[in-house]
């Protein structure tokens, strides 16, 4: 026990600093979540607001706009997932086609691009671009002779932008994942194809998708503990009351209620909801890649 | 591996192919080159809608207005003090902890305590409130270090360094502790520089996420002085709240169209991101490839 203690000791220092951040920047704040069942008050702290039991629960599902709000969420986080996986797989699929370097190295460059930079600095383009007034997008349709639309306040439309934008600023980045996959694919495979007289088409159809299923798959699995995550920073920048009802978002919400009504119990119930329905979504997509794919995280 | 004989729908597929992925590539770039092209172009051109990818009348009246704005200046003075503070704060944390997690079960036992401790930090969180509330007590509120601290232990970064020091030939780690060196010898002399490709790695992923980050901004800072760049232009540019500006700027505003001194201001908020990235791609698909293959 001593001579263990003396062997590892470093090991634990070298973890103290990282645990007490966590202790109180990650651990505290889930203690916090008790305010659910109180009603808050910010000059008694966490323990010393009066209890309620489940009323913000009551209170939250009897607002007629929640269901709303959830469809919302599912709906867009879903339409996201869908798109997000489609296009990048195509793309990995279409660039593993290339033989020039060059251009394959530039085309990566630039598509990966837009994933650094962030939803304010997008959101203010956007804006801009899609104004139904002056954006370029508008005037591009008038060629066409299409109205302008008003993409960032038109119900019906709002949710498409959010989906388009999100997949136009991801899809770069989602290709790393898929291009690594198929470069693992044995080359003898191919060969081996091409011997029993398969084209490119029909090899890309029975090696290449069945050599990137196992990724696939995995990626998909994982996305599973995102469906209530519909994009806080995207949809706060770009939405407005216009489009709340096709729009407005469970983090949103959240953030409405908490920071500008101060409402602080109710959010933290809403809060609370979403995360306990994530962890459990988070949990079965980990069991599920881990059943199916073999995948471990450390 | 390929046929040298392209049959004639494999060539029309071929340039296909290539039509469609440069179409793609533009695409990424189009909206920003556009921006570009408002920010140099005159408030009457830019007001017009008649600017595409080519400034008209060309003019960098909009770049004068933004660096001659104190406002703007504070706040990307803030941004560089955060990002420079909260990168390196990260990367200390991140190896330091991801060592002790990176050793043998056998070798440290409490490892998978110390790993799931982690972990559940991704799992589940506290929410918004909660965390608000705790920013708030510990004292951080209004200050540079509540942008800083609360988020100094990124555990995606640390699960991704751990996993490559774990693919590091154990020889050397076991030689040089028989020749004595301690855990910190080791960390420091032979993982880091080991490890080098990593780090790029997650250094980038600190740097742009510090750089992105608006909403911490937003809710500790009572005053718009201390916010970062972002921050202050989720204000400006987003909301659009008039409270930010004085009566004089708002006459400035007007004579240079909202539009150019807007796009002015995003571009040079986006430049920084547009410099460092292409120096650190190389790095971090080679990292992220590594850190997450496992043996």
């Amino acid at each position: 026990m001593l001579r263990r203690l003396k062997l590892e000791w470093p090991l634990h220092l070298m973890l103290l600093p990282a645990i007490v951040l966590c202790l109180i920047y990650e651990y505290y704040p889930m203690i916090g979540i008790v305010m659910a069942f109180q009603d808050y008050l910010p000059g008694r702290g966490f323990f010393g607001s009066p209890w309620v039991g489940w009323k913000n629960f009551e209170f939250i599902f009897g607002v007629p706009e929640i269901g709303r709000i959830l469809f919302n969420t599912v709906y867009i986080a879903t339409m996201k997932i869908i798109a997000g996986q489609i296009v990048p797989i195509t793309v990995a699929i279409l660039l593993n086609e290339v033989r020039i370097q060059v251009f394959k190295r530039t085309f990566q460059t630039m598509v990966y691009l837009p994933h650094f930079l962030s939803w304010v600095l997008l959101s203010g383009i956007l804006i801009d671009i899609l104004s139904p007034s002056s954006g370029i997008v508008n005037k591009f349709l008038g060629l066409f002779g299409i109205e302008p639309i008003y993409f960032l306040g038109d119900e019906d439309w709002f949710p498409y932008v959010l989906v388009i934008s999100d997949v136009w600023k991801g899809f770069g980045w989602g290709t790393i994942v898929f291009l690594a996959a198929i470069t693992t694919i044995n080359p003898n495979l191919y060969e081996a194809a091409e011997i029993d007289g398969a084209g490119r088409w029909k090899q890309t159809l029975h090696v290449t998708l069945p050599g990137m299923m196992p990724i696939i798959i995995l990626t998909w699995t994982l996305d599973l503990g995102s469906v209530l995550n519909a994009g806080f920073d995207q949809v706060f920048n770009l939405y407005s009351p216009q489009v709340y009802s096709t729009g407005d978002i469970i983090d949103t919400y959240v953030f409405r209620l908490g920071l500008e009504q101060m409402q602080f119990s109710v959010s933290t119930a809403v809060g609370l909801f979403k995360s306990v329905v994530s962890l459990f979504l988070i949990s079965l997509s980990y069991y599920l890649a881990y059943r199916f794919a073999n995948y471990r995280i450390f | 591996m390929m046929s040298y004989r392209y049959s004639f729908s494999r060539k029309v597929f071929v340039v296909f192919n290539y039509c469609l992925l440069t179409f793609l590539s533009l695409l990424c770039l189009a909206p920003l080159v556009h921006i570009l092209a408002i920010s140099f172009s005159s408030s009457s051109a830019a007001a017009s809608g008649t600017v595409t990818f080519w400034p008209k009348s060309f003019t960098t009246a909009a770049y004068e207005n933004v660096f001659g704005k104190p406002e703007y200046l504070r706040a990307f003075l803030v941004t560089l003090q955060r990002v420079a503070l909260g990168t390196s704060l990260q990367l200390l944390l991140i190896v330091l902890t991801a060592y002790p997690l990176s050793r043998d079960n056998r070798v440290f036992k409490m490892r998978t305590v110390y790993v799931w401790f982690f972990l559940i930090t991704i799992l589940f969180s506290g929410g918004l409130i909660p965390t608000y509330m705790t920013v708030r007590m510990t004292g951080l509120m209004d200050t540079i270090w509540a942008l800083v601290i609360p988020g100094a232990v990124p555990v995606f970064s640390i699960v991704l360094m751990l996993n490559f020091f774990r693919n590091l030939p154990k020889e050397i780690e076991e030689s040089a502790r028989i020749d004595g060196a301690g855990h910190l010898d080791v960390l420091w002399r032979i993982y880091v520089p080991l490890s080098t490709a990593s780090i790029a790695t997650v250094t980038l992923f600190s740097i742009v996420g510090h750089w992105n980050a608006w909403l911490d901004g937003l809710i500790y800072m009572k005053h718009p002085k201390h916010y970062p760049l972002q921050t202050f232009l989720q204000t400006i540019i987003i909301e659009q709240d008039p409270r930010y500006l004085t009566a004089e700027e708002a006459e400035k505003m007007a004579l240079i169209s909202n539009r150019t001194s807007r796009a002015a201001q995003i571009f040079v908020a986006a430049l920084p991101i547009l410099l460092v990235y292409p120096f650190l791609q190389r790095y971090f698909i080679h990292g992220i490839v590594l850190g997450s293959v496992k043996e």
